[in-house]
């Protein structure tokens, strides 16, 4: 008691106080003090770990990203290759959203879209050459959709009907799929590789179309009417608002007649289906090869990124092609360097960490103690 | 010179500051001998840009009982908070028995001997009255249960509690439970305690035992301060009442010195008539007849217990229970959300004359049907509506699906929306603030609104006025009027035995999940209703 009535402090030197909400330009400004503070932590770590010079790593960073570009074609190739690798990952993060809307954790996107990865390839493999390229490019795109949507319906009937945890249930999805594809290439290859290598090289059968010289243009395309598609679905439809309804309040729902196993299963379908056409735009329109680490863990950033966009189909864009340009400027810069390349997953984590901080500045008000009485009688 | 001046006046300054806060701190450090227990000076506490509580100043004396009134918002609790180291203040001053403290944390309100108890009790269900109590306790040795159970005892037989020390939490009635929290702090040496809105859960039989035991404590000597909005229990308990409104200090006065109307005025900045009108039900007819209703919930417990009655078109049936007597799943059952194991729940359509079982139906069937079924639930932002939504949007939950579109249509509940703001003064930025942004009285009023304007024939209210201030609960009160002389069937679920006794044509008693009688409001008493209540026609957690 005693020791309490000693303490001459009036008020904590810094208090914390809730905002209101914040607008969109102050919390875009919070966001990229959040990044500039970023930067400049990971310089100092540059300058202590590695003695490089900081700045001359971030501009190889660009120039990993945006690239240089290439004599007498006039495409840059480095520059689209960087944006087709963030409309993926904008993509899956898109197939997330809905489900976590409805506070339905899938953290199964990975195996979601390695399951629609693995039926492209078997569909390429099985009917390359025995139909139409246009018609095998059509069974390929609806057995994955198909195939991704089942692989997520299966954990989401569990959960309506029988209330099991779908966390663990989407995750252990991942490792069946994942144990599948593995099977799969032993079937088909008994060399014993963990790739098939590419698929129809010489005859390019169920590849994508090329446009503008490029493979993939084309999944930027898709993804791009997925996203305003992904954004007016959620946002507009009817069944976007029991979405939302169902996940704020399952009493609610009930209480106004909604069909709660419905619309999760219904939900997560749609989820499934979106990283199964993910699956197939990998293949088809990138990667034409399977192997069990084709997705290589970015059903999993998506998670992050569907989470820093607060479900917001647009923000997501920035959020995906941020991360995907630091890692693949990182991994241009650290080679370039030849420094370790883990100081590039630091940079990357400081700056995913300091996005995430800025969460706190736009929800609470930090408050210092202002000084007090200056001969105020 | 110049510099000469400047240096004089400087030095000036300095001894009057000097001068001055000397001043202030033998004002300060000066041990006031009176009685007073606790005394706040000037208290301002701000979150954001509202202000909960300005200037506030109070003064509560040992063997003193203070009642603290205001409506909702008024900033009570925050005040309380501040006191029992939840909240810090923004600036003023708290003494306690003369001297200034500051308080930053419970542990130093409880180190100043001030204890606090919740409106929702933080008891431990699988431990006994006595392990609750020292729960956390920090004394030197092992924990001696029996010793505890020792001195609980002594406790409660000074001051006229009942308790029994190795009873378990989980199979205490609501009374029980708060009787533990009370002798919790009792036990950790509070000489000032704090009450929140204590009776809220009490049926009138239990509030009066909780007050006789208060007037022990009282008359021991300690500090004694009770939250509260209902003004006969501020009368007939405190020695004075504090007032706040809308976060400022009103005043305090002697009980003995006012009545509830002044107490009214002074609550609410105006004079309001605090009687409810109560017209003579026309044309009744027999809108819900629920014909011996069993419900057996998850945990194997009888919820519903053969429960029969009728609703009528043109009157307000009142529901009496204890909290948790069953009136809960009462109401679910007939919205369509409970399953039933028997019983019947038959409707007359007033406009086919047919009579429809609403049993066992889901609330789409039951629309479906054509039957005009409004529900206002008890959980109004966990079930009535949701929170994160704006208001337009909540709106849309009862009509979003109308048309074949896919997409959603916001006109009509935008103008649906803007109509209820205007019509029922709901106090809001605008339409398109997240409902749990409002204050109760207005969330009430977005979702009774919205149930009205689906113009039933049947309309459930479950405790639409709790925890609201007077103003919106007379609000309420006239809707629901205003409904019964449309021709509606009110059903009203209701914890103020005054309210029910004041705007109910009849009022049916639930105990336990069974009927234990139907009374007429115009000749029912409130100890008749009290009696009722408690009685159970078997077993049962109160039993």
């Amino acid at each position: 008691m005693a020791d309490v009535r000693t303490k001459q402090i009036r008020e904590p030197l810094i208090h914390i106080t809730k905002r209101d909400d914040v607008s969109f330009a102050k919390s875009t400004v919070i966001h990229l003090i959040g990044i500039a503070v970023a930067l400049l932590i990971s310089s100092l770590l540059i300058v202590a770990i590695t003695g490089q010079n900081p700045l001359e790593i971030y501009k190889a960073m660009y120039e990993g990203v945006i690239g240089t570009p290439i004599a007498n074609s006039g495409i840059n190739k480095k520059y689209m290759e960087s944006i087709h690798q963030a409309a993926i990952l904008l993509c899956i993060s898109l197939a997330v959203t809905p489900a976590f809307k409805m506070k339905f954790w899938n953290i199964g996107a990975e195996g979601q879209v390695l399951m629609g990865c693995l039926t492209s390839a078997y569909c390429m493999l099985e009917f390359g050459g025995k139909v139409d390229n246009s018609v095998l490019l059509v069974i390929m795109f609806a057995a994955s959709v198909v195939v991704g949507a089942v692989w997520a319906i299966i954990p989401s009937i569990c959960k309506a009907f029988w209330n099991t945890n779908e966390t663990l249930f989407t995750l252990m999805m991942n490792y069946v799929a994942m144990t599948l594809v593995s099977y799969f290439i032993m079937v088909k290859d008994k060399s014993g590789r963990s790739d098939l290598g590419i698929i129809n090289e010489r005859t390019g059968y169920g590849y994508l179309p090329n446009l503008f010289d490029r493979n993939y243009i084309f999944n930027i395309l898709i993804i791009t009417v997925v996203t305003v598609l992904m954004f007016v679905y959620l946002k507009y439809s009817k069944q976007g608002y029991e979405i939302s309804v169902v996940g704020e309040s399952e009493n609610t729902a009930r209480y106004i007649g909604i069909n709660v196993k419905k619309v999760i299963i219904r939900t997560v379908a749609i989820s499934g289906a979106i990283c199964g056409l993910v699956g197939f735009m990998i293949v088809a329109g990138d990667k034409h090869s399977i192997k069990s680490s084709i997705v290589d863990g970015q059903g999993f950033t998506a998670i992050m990124v569907s989470w820093m966009a607060k479900f917001n189909p647009i923000l997501m864009i920035p959020i995906s092609a941020l991360i995907v340009f630091l890692s693949v400027g990182s991994k241009y810069a650290t080679s370039a360097f030849r420094i370790d390349n883990s100081i590039g997953d630091i940079l990357t984590s400081i700056v995913i960490f300091s996005i995430i901080a800025c969460e706190f500045f736009t929800r609470y008000k930090v408050n210092f103690r202002k000084p007090k009485g200056r001969g105020k009688a | 010179m110049l510099r000469l001046i400047l240096v004089f006046c400087f030095e000036k300054i300095i001894e009057f500051w000097v001068e001055f806060s000397k001043q202030n701190t033998t004002e300060r450090g000066k041990t006031v001998e009176t009685k007073a227990a606790i005394q706040l000076k000037n208290i301002t506490k701000t979150f954001g840009s509202v202000v909960a509580n300005k200037d506030v100043c109070l003064t509560v004396n040992r063997g003193e009982i203070l009642s603290i009134l205001g409506e909702n918002g008024s900033g009570k609790t925050t005040l309380m908070n501040m006191i029992s180291g939840i909240y810090f203040p923004d600036s003023g001053q708290i003494f306690i028995g003369g001297n200034e403290v500051v308080i930053r944390s419970p542990k130093d309100a409880f180190d100043y001997k001030i204890g606090m108890i919740h409106q929702h009790f933080k008891l431990v269900d699988v431990f006994s009255a006595a392990e609750n109590i020292i729960l956390g306790l920090k004394e030197k040795g092992k924990y001696d249960i029996k010793q505890a159970a020792k001195n609980i005892k002594e406790i409660a037989d000074k001051y006229g509690f009942e308790i029994d020390p190795n009873k378990k939490i989980h199979e205490m009635s609501v009374s029980e439970k708060q009787t533990v929290e009370i002798i919790k702090v009792l036990y950790r040496g509070a000489d000032i305690l704090i009450l929140d809105e204590p009776t809220a859960v009490l049926t009138p039989q239990e509030t009066q035992k909780l007050f006789a035991v208060l007037r022990r404590m009282r008359d021991d000597g300690k500090a004694i301060i009770i939250i509260t909005h209902k003004l006969h229990e501020v009368l007939s308990l405190s020695d004075r009442v504090a007032v706040l409104r809308k976060g400022e200090y009103v005043g305090t006065v002697n009980t003995a010195e006012t009545n509830e109307s002044e107490l009214t005025e002074m609550m609410v900045g105006k004079k309001i008539s605090l009687n409810i009108e109560r017209s003579e039900p026309q044309n009744p007819q027999d809108r819900l007849v629920v014909k011996s209703l069993n419900c057996v919930n998850r945990e194997g417990v009888k919820v519903l217990d053969d429960i029969s009655f009728t609703a009528r078109s043109g009157e307000i049936l009142g529901i009496a229970g204890i909290a948790g007597s069953g009136q809960r799943e009462l109401l679910e059952a007939i919205a369509g959300l409970q399953k039933l194991d028997n019983g019947e729940i038959l409707y007359n359509n007033p406009k086919t004359g047919e009579t429809d079982n609403l049993r066992d139906k889901t609330p789409m069937q039951i629309r479906e049907l054509g039957v005009r079924l409004s529900f206002v639930p008890e959980d109004r932002l966990g079930m009535g509506l949701v929170g994160n939504m704006d208001i337009v949007d909540n709106m849309m939950l009862r009509s979003y699906r109308k048309g074949k579109s896919v997409f959603l249509q916001r006109k009509g509940p935008k103008d649906l929306a803007e109509h209820i703001i205007k019509d029922l003064e709901v106090v809001t930025p605008d339409a398109n603030t997240p409902v749990r942004r409002l204050s109760g009285g207005n969330v009430q009023k977005v979702l009774v609104g919205r149930e009205i304007a689906a113009s039933p024939t049947v309309l459930m209210a479950a405790y639409p006025v709790r925890g609201l201030d007077i103003n919106s609960s007379y609000t309420i009160y006239n809707l629901l009027n205003s409904q019964k002389k449309n021709g509606v069937a009110v059903i009203f679920v209701g914890e103020d035995l005054d309210v029910l006794i004041e705007l109910c044509d009849r009022i049916l008693v639930i105990g336990s999940g069974s009927v234990t009688g139907i009374v007429d409001g115009r000749t029912a008493t409130k100890e008749e209703i009290g009696l009722l209540m408690t009685k159970s026609n078997g077993g049962g957690q109160n039993g």
